[in-house]
């Protein structure tokens, strides 16, 4: 005898997905983390003899923030909305002066005989009083002077944004641009305690 | 005579909603929320407002990623710990010294080709002074921990 299949009663079913829906929509978080990426120097080890490779004072440019949260880049005060400007002629050096980083003549993939800024390197130097939100600011002004310059560039020459371009082309941009960035070793500056 | 237009008592009723397919919506729901988001590390104990930047960018690989996190302790947890900024690591209240063992035990749990991707991201509250923020900065380069991310939310322009 041919047994009728009854249907499987499917009434529950869409309170037991509800139930799992509502489990993840609680445990989990949605949140993308987004931030500055930096990379630290490292440690220096105990007998390294210092080096004494001094880079020239002009290759330097030099940001101070004290304990009140006040700017001093080069030895003068600024405000930070000047900050990005100053960074940007820092690193290009368009009019070739004398107190902006030393340019030379180098060859480029891509670019061919280019006449570029040498190894300029901005410090960015803090109390330990400045806030974290200031930092974080003043950070965000030298690495977005560094960003835009690449960014023209890559857009010049390639179209592109310079984040999507391949790697080839990045490096070219990076050494027609080669800036670092660097958080130099502690020290107190402007009187904190 | 009855109406021809007009149905008798017992047609009148509606008939009920075929809910066969809900639940093949919700679970499409269900795998929506499953792929778009991540499970929920840790209980913030401390009270952080990240700082606002241009130029964050996403950070790729979440299984490579340890935070610290810093901030003025939640008010339920002043009484023990004070008002001033603390460290939390994982779920617990931790100080300075703490940082290298927590670093080691990070990288003790990726893969050995993965341990110098290893990325700290610091999630530190936006009032807090940098005193303690370079503290852990030098402990992160005793622990080796050269990649780090200083957490801060996307934003188009800053005021």
């Amino acid at each position: 005898m041919a047994r009728k299949l009854q249907p499987i009663n499917a009434g529950s079913m869409a309170d037991i997905a509800f139930l799992l829906l509502i489990f993840f929509l609680v445990t989990t978080t949605m949140d993308v983390d987004t931030g500055l990426m930096r990379l630290l120097p490292p440690m220096p080890e105990k007998n390294q003899k210092k080096t004494n490779d001094k880079i020239k004072e002009r290759n330097v440019f030099v940001v101070l923030i004290n304990k009140d949260n006040e700017l001093l880049v080069e030895g003068k005060r600024m405000d930070i909305h000047q900050l990005r400007q100053a960074a940007r002629d820092f690193i290009a050096n368009p009019e070739n002066r004398d107190d902006l980083p030393e340019k030379e003549w180098k060859d480029i993939p891509f670019f061919g005989h280019v006449f570029v800024t040498k190894n300029p390197v901005i410090s960015l130097q803090n109390d330990r009083g400045t806030s974290y939100g200031t930092y974080i600011k003043v950070q965000n002004e030298l690495i977005a002077a560094k960003d835009e310059l690449r960014n023209e560039l890559a857009r010049s020459k390639f179209g592109m944004d310079y984040d999507d371009l391949d790697k080839d082309k990045q490096e070219a941009i990076k050494k027609y641009y080669p800036v670092a960035i660097s958080e130099a070793e502690p020290k107190n500056v402007g009187g904190g305690k | 005579m009855k109406s021809k237009f007009r149905p008798n008592e017992e047609e009148r009723t509606v008939g009920q909603i075929n809910t066969a397919s809900l639940p093949d919506i919700i679970f499409m729901l269900l795998f929506f929320f499953m792929v778009t988001t991540v499970m929920r590390e840790v209980d913030l104990k401390v009270n952080i407002h990240v700082p606002e930047a241009t130029e964050a960018k996403k950070l790729e690989k979440k299984s490579l990623v340890s935070f610290i996190y810093v901030g003025k302790p939640l008010p339920r947890f002043q009484k023990m710990f004070g008002t001033e900024p603390r460290i939390q690591l994982n779920d617990q209240f931790r100080t300075v010294g703490d940082i290298q063992d927590f670093i080691a035990q990070e990288k003790d749990q990726l893969n050995e080709a993965d341990r110098n991707k290893l990325t700290v991201s610091m999630k530190v509250d936006e009032n807090t002074k940098m005193g303690i923020v370079t503290d852990i900065k030098q402990a992160l380069r005793r622990a080796n921990a050269l990649k780090i991310s200083y957490s801060s939310i996307k934003t188009n322009k800053i005021e």
